[in-house]
């Protein structure tokens, strides 16, 4: 077992650099001039030649790579070229934000996606297998702007349960910070939930066909603990490494979703800061998520380990 | 009944009709600020927090007539060389900190040198400072400057409390200390600005709130929905294809003022390949452009109506407005004619647009427009920091650009039309032009300088190295409770006389 994980990490490290050359490289290729996109309307040259000098914009691309890596090595990540504050605390308040999102959105898709996938592969064929798949697929096909947009407009303004947007730190006022963010998680929950009930219900329909499901039904046991015990067990794991996926999409930001819902995420940080060629949030945002989506890919193998005994034995 | 039960209900009774103690303002904003430093920032939004957050020396007034705030009276010498400003007493900054002549000072020398100082230009004219009271300063100048009351009337006349300023140094916009009505409590990037009342402020009679909390959310639709269920209290930039909705509901109200900013095309006259096409080389196909242009037609298809036509750097509902030189009316005959004497049947133009829906819907309205005057434009859609990229190297031929527009006339042309200044993207270069906006900075008074503009606009019009389309106007929506919300075309919001009605 550790053999294996210090494997994955091996990989895991190289990666990184990979993924960091490259963004950093993609984005020097971007056109637009971030001293300009930063001096906004108070562009003399004075101005201009004054950013590019701070932040080194006038050093050759190579330079400006040993330099980040250098001091991110040593968890300097730079500082905004457009707020001034050091990228490791912009992104250390924007990841709490969106881990509490990412984690309600799971519960939500989770909550309903895996039951419905399970009910729908037992009554195959029958009118719940239709209903849940018509609802899934009204899941997937609902752009989630317009679903947010279509909720506060019914919630907020209607009905006035639930306030329309904005954040709060559930550290804070833990009952207002679950109020603002239950629709952006229903939200993106729901797009999620249909690809969840998707994946176990063609995981359940291949188990429940099983030669060790027919043989537990011929000994007598009873069709609700064939379905929990023999099938659902075995057809959880593709779904394990499905949502482990998933989750780490989410961390990388719901932009469309945090645009909406004005939650200051991952997503907002990230789409603000490529508008106005910031840097150095850029690459600090893309770093923090491709280590957390593959911190999740590695938990999703791990957790491989741990629901199936076959590959534990194989050890 | 019980006494007590009798006591607690009556208690609950006297509190439910007593007025919240803790009235706060909830304002929702079209974006994020950048830096709390009056010195260092540079986004319209960041200037509404200001408001409430930072006092001037001198404010304006709705017409555009300078007043006093901190500075309590002013006076200019005979050459026009030496500015000297009373200041008012008895004011503290939030950190307790007299606010003085050396303060003021100070402000100025940092404006003028501190390296991040976005300001500097605004202050070239100014020589030195000069303390010559506790509450007296004089600014020398270089040369005569009618602008600079209007720098002071902005970020530049925008007081922090040296001591504060001395001591954070650069995280001072971490937590800005300055004089105005609120001080600053708490920032959550991207999420909220939160300013409590400042309760030594000099004018605390007129400010009926006791915190204002500035939420930016940068989609339309749902600041809207955000006021309609009570979660803010008022917004800034309303759509004008909303207005008809917000005018509807009667829990809210709509106010509105012509911004001092313009929108329109500018054209690539003098730099690089870009500028050897028809447009570039013909001032008259630029005015077949402009004829072929019905501005109130765009204006009611793209905008509802809402915004104001325009044909110059400023609006028409500007005191410098020259009305010598009123709106064209649309007239495609005259528009081919014009093209027909600059030697052309058809001419086409390759057209950098923003690519945001409403800036690619008023490109496609003039295309349609420019069309039936045999002017084929072809719509080149680009990503806002790479438009700007291309205009500022001259790689572009026509471009779809607007300007926030200043107090100043100067601050909406001198720096777009005179050679070689900074944002003189068509690399226009007349020097007929250059001296009457030069002299216009220097000019005695209000109705001389006035008539240089006028001079000057004749002949932009005419040469038209930008044309100009429209005019903005800031729409705010408001809660029907809060009264005395008063507009202004700066599209700021002051707080001060702003309250719940009862």
């Amino acid at each position: 077992m550790l053999s294996y994980i210090a494997r994955r990490l091996a990989v895991i490290i190289p990666t990184l650099i990979l993924v960091s050359i490259f963004i950093f490289t993609l984005q020097k290729i971007l056109p637009g001039d971030p001293a300009l996109a930063l001096a906004g309307e108070e562009r003399d040259a004075a101005t201009l030649e004054f950013i590019r000098e701070k932040y080194h914009l006038n050093d050759p691309i190579y330079l400006q790579y040993i330099n980040w890596a250098g001091s991110a090595l040593k968890g300097d990540l730079g500082i905004s070229l457009r707020t001034n504050e050091p990228v490791t605390k912009l992104i250390g308040s924007k990841l709490p934000v969106t881990i509490q999102l990412a984690v309600m959105a799971m519960i939500i898709a989770f909550l309903v996606g895996v039951p419905a996938g399970v009910l729908s592969a037992v009554k195959k064929g029958t009118v719940v297998d239709y209903l849940a798949n018509i609802v899934a697929l009204s899941g997937l096909s609902i752009p989630n702007f317009w679903l947010g947009i279509m909720l506060i407009l019914l919630v907020s303004v209607n009905l006035g349960w639930l306030p329309a947007s904005g954040f709060e730190s559930i550290f804070v006022d833990p009952v207002r910070s679950l109020q603002t963010m239950i629709m952006p998680a229903f939200v993106l929950g729901t797009s999620l939930a249909a690809t969840l009930m998707r994946h176990t219900r063609s995981a359940m329909l291949g188990v429940l066909k099983a030669d060790y499901v027919r043989t537990a039904r011929s000994k007598g046991v009873s069709e609700h603990a064939v379905i929990i015990k023999h099938a659902f067990r075995n057809a959880l794991l593709p779904i394990v490494t499905l949502s482990a996926v998933l989750f780490g999409q989410l961390l990388a930001g719901a932009v469309l979703t945090e645009q909406i819902f004005t939650i200051p995420g991952f997503g907002k940080l990230i789409v603000d800061a490529v508008f106005t060629r910031d840097y150095a949030v850029v690459q600090g945002v893309v770093l923090c998520t491709a280590i957390g989506f593959l911190g999740m890919n590695l938990i999703a193998d791990i957790a491989y380990f741990l629901l199936n005994p076959r590959m534990r034995s194989m050890l | 009944m019980n006494r007590k039960l009798l006591a607690g209900l009556m208690l609950g009774v006297g509190l439910s009709v007593t007025p919240a103690l803790a009235a706060d303002l909830r304002i929702a904003l079209n974006s994020d600020a950048d830096m709390l430093d009056p010195d260092q920032s540079r986004t319209f939004v960041g200037r509404i927090v200001y408001a409430s957050l930072c006092d001037k020396l001198i404010d304006i007034t709705p017409e555009l007539k300078m007043i006093p705030q901190l500075a309590t009276s002013w006076s200019w010498s005979d050459d026009g060389k030496t500015l000297t400003m009373e200041l008012r007493e008895g004011v503290t900054f939030h950190d307790g900190e007299p606010f003085n002549a050396e303060a003021v000072a100070y402000n100025i020398e940092r404006s003028m040198t501190l390296p991040e100082s976005k300001r500097k230009s605004e202050f070239t004219s100014v020589e030195s400072t000069e303390v010559t009271g506790e509450y007296e300063i004089k600014f020398h100048l270089k040369n005569a400057d009618a602008t600079l009351m209007a720098q002071l009337a902005d970020r530049g006349g925008m007081m922090i409390s040296p001591k504060a300023a001395k001591a954070a140094g650069a995280d001072f916009p971490t937590n800005p200390v300055c004089s105005g009505p609120f001080k600053f409590k708490e920032r959550v990037a991207q999420d909220r600005i939160v300013l409590t009342k400042f309760d030594k402020y000099w004018n605390a009679d007129k400010i009926h709130f006791d915190s204002v909390t500035f939420l930016p959310i940068p989609d339309t639709t749902v600041r809207l929905a955000n006021l309609r269920s009570g979660d803010i209290d008022m917004l800034e930039r309303l759509a004008a294809t909303d207005l008809t909705s917000a005018k509807a509901d009667s829990k809210l109200k709509v106010e509105s003022a012509t911004s001092l900013g313009y929108q329109g095309i500018t054209v690539n006259v003098g730099r690089g390949e870009a500028a050897k096409k028809p447009l570039g080389q013909s001032k008259l196909v630029r005015q077949a452009l402009s004829y072929a242009i019905d501005r109130e037609a765009l204006n009611q298809v793209v905008f509802e109506g809402a915004f104001q036509p325009g044909n110059q750097q400023v609006s028409p509902a500007s005191p410098w407005y020259n009305k010598d030189v009123p709106i064209p009316a649309r007239d495609v005959e005259k528009a081919k004619a014009l093209l027909k004497e600059a030697g052309f049947d058809r001419v086409e133009i390759e057209y950098s647009v923003p690519n945001n829906p409403v800036q690619l819907q008023i490109a496609q309205v003039v295309q349609a427009m420019a069309a039936e005057a045999n002017i084929d434009i072809k719509i080149v859609s680009k990503e806002f920091a790479k438009l700007l990229d291309d205009d500022s190297s001259g790689n572009f031929e026509a471009s779809q650009l607007g300007w926030s527009g200043r107090i100043d006339p100067d601050g909406n042309i001198h720096a777009f039309a005179v050679c070689g200044a900074g944002m003189n993207d068509s690399a226009y270069c007349n020097p007929e032009v250059d001296k009457l906006l030069n002299d216009a900075r220097v000019a005695p008074d209000d109705a001389a300088r006035k008539a240089l503009y006028d001079k000057a606009s004749k002949i932009l019009d005419e040469e038209l190295p930008i044309i100009y389309f429209y005019h903005l106007k800031w729409i705010w929506a408001l809660s029907s409770k809060i009264e005395g919300f008063v507009p202004y075309p700066d599209g700021m919001i002051r707080l001060e006389n702003m309250k719940l009605a009862d």
